[in-house]
C-alpha cells in the first residue's frame, strides 16, 4: 500500500496568513475573553470566573449603562437597515440603469465618502450642524424653514439619530456598489424573456431582479450589523468618550473603551472593559449565527 | 616609558572627569508640559543655575496624553529621571503608594503652601506630602468691558446684580449673554456648578464635610447650585446645546459674547485673540458681605524620584521651586497658572492680576468632585457633568439630580453609606 505523502506545500503556502492572523486576531481574541474572568484585588489580579458579567447584566449600576448602550445600538443598527440600505439598492438601481448618462461620476461622488476617516466625517458634519458657524440653519432659512432646525447633535432626543444618519452618508456607498455589481450579474435574456410576457418597467425590477439580488441584501444586512455592533469611531469623533448629551449617543463601542482606558478621573479597568468586549463578541456572535443558520439556509437561490 | 606616559595621561583625564562629575550633579525633570519647554530652558532654569552652582538641570516633556503612562514604564524601568512633575490627587497618590515619590514632608520649604495648597498631593490621612505644589488654576468670568461700558453696566457682586446683568444685556439685544455650551459637558461642570458652587457649601468646610460624610449631596448647600444653573439656560446663546468649547471661546472673543464662565487657563490664549477690553469678577455671593469662596485648583506639582541618584541636589532644586522667586518667574511667564505659596507675587498680566486678587478676599477651595470622591464607579466627577448639563437645559429637577449623585457616591463611598 502506497501512503499518501504529505503535501508539505500547502502547510507552507498557509503558514504566513495562518501565524499573521492567529497572533495579530485569535490570540488577543481569546486573551480579552480571558482577561473579562479576572479582577484586580489590592493590586493583584484574581481569577473570579463570571463575576464581571454578572456585575455587568445586574449590578444596577453597570447594567443601566449596558443596556443603555445596547438599545442605542439597536436604534443605529435600526436606521442603517431602514435608510442605508433601501437608498443603497435605489442608487442601485438607478446607476444599472441603461440610459443614465454621468454614471461613472455618480458612482464615484457617492462612494467617496466612504473612504474618509471617521474624524474628518465626524468633524465636518459637526460644523455643517453647527448652530453658530455651521451652513444647515442658513440653508433652511433660503428655503424658508428656519424653524425646522435645531441643534440636533445637543438634543438627547435626536442626536443619536442625527448620527446614525450621518454614518448613513457616509457608508452608503458600499451596499450601492454590491448591489450594482449584484444587478450587472442579471442576464439580459432573462429580462428579455420577461418582457415578452409582459413584464417590464417597475415590475420588471421587482419581479425578476430584485429575487435574484437578495442574496447580496442578506450579506449586506449582515455587514451592516456587524460594522454597526463593532462601531465607535463617528460617535468618539463626534461626541467624545462620554458619548453625550447624557449617554443618548452611548454605544457598547464607547461604553467599552470608556471602561477599558478610563476618562478624565475615571481609572480604566481592563477586566470589566474585557467583559463588556467579550458581551459585544457574543451578540455579534449570535446575530450573525441567526443569519447564517436561520436565514441564509432557506433562502431560495437561482441558477444563472 | 612613553606607554606609561601615556597610561598616566589617560588615568589623569579619567580622574579629571570623574572629579568634574562629582562636582556637576545633573537632575532631569519628567513633565506632561511640553507647552513651556522654552520658559523652563530660557528662565526658570537660568536662574536656578546661577544660584546654585554645580547642578545642571534638564527639562524632558513628553506628549501629554502620553505622560501618564510613559512616566510609569519609566519609573517600572528604572530610567525616570529625578525630578516628576505630578499630577493631582489619585494618579501621583497612586506613584507615592508604589514607593516611586518620596515623602517630602520634612522639607521646610513646604510651610510656605497652605492646607488647601498641599492637599492635592497628599495621602488620604494628610501626614505625607510627596509634591511641592505648583501652580493652579482659580475659576471666575471673564468679562467683555466695552461691552459692559457700552451698556452701561457695573461688575455684579450678587446673584441678583448678576442676573439682573444678564438681563439687561439680553433686552439690549446686541451681545450674547453668555457664551457657554453644553456639548462637550464638562465647562457645565467645571465653568459652571464648580465655579459657582463653593459659595453655596461654604468651600473647604463643605467639601471636607462631604468627604467625611457628614454632608450629602442631597442637602441644599450640594443642590442649590443646579436650581441657579439652571437659570442660565436663559441666557445662552441660540442652540447652545450644541456648541462646544472651543465655539464659546470663538463667541467670547470675537466680541460676540458679553460674559464667558471661565478658569484662569483661558488668560493667555484670550490674550493674544480678543481685541477688546476684558476683566473679571468672581462668582457672585448670595447677599452683599457674605464671605466670598473661589475654586483655586490644584493642578501642577513636582515631587522627587525615590530612586534618585542625587537627593540631595533634587531637594535643593524643590526647596527653590517652593521660594518665592520661582512663584515670581512663572507667574508672569504663564499668566492664568498661579504659584501655591503664600508669599504674595507681583502679576504683571492686568486679567491675571485680577483673578489672583480675589486669593486675598475670599476663602480657597478645589474643585469639589476631585479628592478621594471621585475613586469608584460611577465616577462622581463624571457624573457631575452630566447633571451639570441636565440641569442646565432643565431635563432633571435639582433635586433629583442631588439624589442620583447621592445614590450614585454612596453605592461605593462608606462614610456616605
Amino acid at each position: 500500500m502506497k501512503r499518501a505523502r504529505i503535501r508539505w506545500h500547502i502547510l507552507v503556502f498557509l503558514a504566513p496568513a495562518v501565524i499573521v492572523y492567529t497572533a495579530v486576531m485569535i490570540f488577543p481574541l481569546f486573551n480579552t475573553l480571558r482577561l473579562a474572568l479576572y479582577s484586580r484585588v489590592d493590586q493583584e489580579r484574581v481569577f473570579v470566573g463570571l463575576q464581571n458579567f454578572q456585575t455587568l447584566f445586574f449590578d444596577p449600576i453597570w447594567s443601566e449603562q449596558f443596556w443603555n448602550a445596547l438599545g442605542n445600538n439597536f436604534w443605529f443598527f435600526l436606521i442603517h437597515m431602514l435608510v442605508q440600505n433601501p437608498i443603497g439598492i435605489a442608487l442601485a438601481a438607478l446607476l444599472s440603469h441603461p440610459r443614465l448618462r454621468f454614471a461613472a461620476l455618480y458612482r464615484s461622488a457617492i462612494f467617496i465618502p466612504t473612504i474618509l476617516s471617521f474624524v474628518i466625517v465626524g468633524f465636518a458634519w459637526k460644523l455643517i450642524l453647527s448652530p453658530i458657524w455651521g451652513i444647515a440653519p442658513e440653508m433652511l432659512d433660503w428655503v424658508g424653514l428656519k424653524s425646522l432646525y435645531a441643534p440636533w447633535l445637543g438634543r438627547e432626543e435626536y442626536a443619536l439619530t442625527t448620527l446614525a444618519l450621518v454614518s448613513v452618508w457616509q457608508f452608503v456607498g458600499i451596499p450601492m456598489m454590491l448591489i450594482y455589481a449584484a444587478l450587472l450579474t442579471v442576464p439580459e435574456e432573462i429580462l428579455e424573456a420577461g418582457e415578452v410576457d409582459g413584464i417590464t418597467g417597475w415590475a420588471a425590477f421587482w419581479k425578476i431582479k430584485l429575487p435574484l439580488i437578495l442574496p447580496s441584501i442578506g450579506i449586506i444586512s449582515i455587514l451592516t450589523f456587524v460594522g454597526n455592533f463593532n462601531a465607535f469611531d463617528l460617535i468618539y469623533a463626534a461626541q467624545g468618550a462620554l458619548a453625550g448629551p447624557d449617554f443618548s449617543t452611548d454605544i457598547l463601542g464607547t461604553f467599552m473603551y470608556r471602561t477599558f482606558f478610563g476618562f478624565q478621573l475615571q481609572l480604566g479597568d481592563p477586566h470589566m472593559g474585557s467583559a463588556i468586549a467579550g458581551a459585544m463578541f457574543a451578540i455579534i456572535l449570535v446575530g450573525v449565527c441567526i443569519y447564517l443558520f436561520g436565514i441564509q439556509t432557506r433562502m431560495r437561490r437561482y441558477q444563472l | 616609558m612613553t606607554r606609561n606616559t601615556l597610561k598616566l595621561a589617560l588615568l589623569t583625564t579619567a580622574l579629571v572627569a570623574t572629579g568634574a562629575q562629582a562636582q556637576d550633579v545633573t537632575l532631569t525633570i519628567e513633565s506632561w508640559r511640553n507647552d513651556d519647554l522654552t520658559l523652563w530652558q530660557d528662565q526658570i532654569i537660568p536662574a536656578f543655575e546661577a544660584e546654585h552652582p554645580g547642578i545642571k538641570v534638564e527639562f524632558t516633556p513628553s506628549a501629554p496624553a502620553e505622560y501618564n503612562a510613559v512616566l510609569n514604564s519609566k519609573l517600572d524601568a528604572g530610567s525616570a529621571g529625578d525630578l516628576i512633575t505630578c499630577r493631582p490627587f489619585d494618579a501621583s497618590l497612586a506613584l507615592y503608594q508604589n514607593g516611586h515619590l518620596s515623602d517630602l514632608s520634612d522639607l521646610d520649604a513646604m510651610g510656605n503652601f497652605s492646607d488647601v495648597a498641599k492637599s492635592a498631593w497628599q495621602t488620604d490621612d494628610g501626614s505625607a506630602t510627596f509634591c511641592v505644589p505648583m501652580a493652579s488654576v482659580i475659576h471666575g468670568f471673564i468679562y467683555n468691558k466695552d461691552a459692559f461700558a457700552e451698556l452701561g453696566l457695573e461688575v455684579p457682586e450678587t446673584e441678583a446684580e448678576f442676573f439682573a446683568v444678564l438681563d439687561a444685556i439680553k433686552a439690549d439685544g446686541s451681545y450674547i449673554p453668555m457664551a457657554m455650551g453644553t456639548n462637550d459637558q464638562w465647562e457645565a461642570a467645571t465653568m459652571g456648578y464648580n465655579n459657582i458652587g463653593p459659595n453655596y457649601w461654604k468651600g473647604e468646610e463643605g467639601r471636607l464635610a462631604l468627604i467625611a460624610g457628614d454632608q450629602k449631596l442631597t442637602d441644599p448647600q450640594w443642590t442649590a447650585p443646579y436650581e441657579t444653573l439652571a437659570r442660565w439656560n436663559d441666557y445662552l446663546g441660540d442652540g447652545y446645546e450644541a456648541q462646544t468649547y472651543p465655539d464659546s471661546q470663538n463667541i467670547f472673543t470675537l466680541g460676540r459674547a458679553a460674559i464667558y464662565p471661565a478658569g484662569s487657563w483661558e488668560v493667555s490664549g484670550f490674550n493674544a485673540l480678543a481685541d477688546f477690553e476684558m476683566g473679571a469678577f468672581k462668582p457672585p455671593v448670595q447677599n452683599a458681605g457674605d464671605t466670598c469662596y473661589i475654586s483655586d485648583h490644584t493642578d501642577i506639582g513636582i515631587g522627587m524620584n525615590a530612586a534618585t541618584d542625587n537627593p540631595e541636589a533634587a531637594r535643593t532644586f524643590l526647596a527653590w521651586v517652593a521660594s518665592p522667586e520661582f512663584a515670581e518667574i512663572f507667574a508672569n511667564a504663564l499668566p492664568g497658572f498661579f504659584p501655591l505659596s503664600s508669599a504674595p507675587v507681583d502679576i504683571e498680566d492686568p486679567l491675571a492680576a485680577e483673578f489672583v486678587s480675589w486669593r486675598g478676599e475670599c476663602e480657597s477651595t478645589i474643585r469639589s468632585t476631585y479628592q478621594i470622591l471621585s475613586r469608584g464607579t460611577p465616577n462622581l466627577e463624571n457624573e457631575t457633568w452630566g447633571a451639570s448639563v441636565a440641569a442646565i437645559k432643565g431635563t432633571s429637577s435639582p433635586e433629583e439630580l442631588g439624589q442620583k449623585l447621592q445614590d450614585g457616591l454612596a453605592s461605593w463611598y462608606a462614610p456616605q453609606q
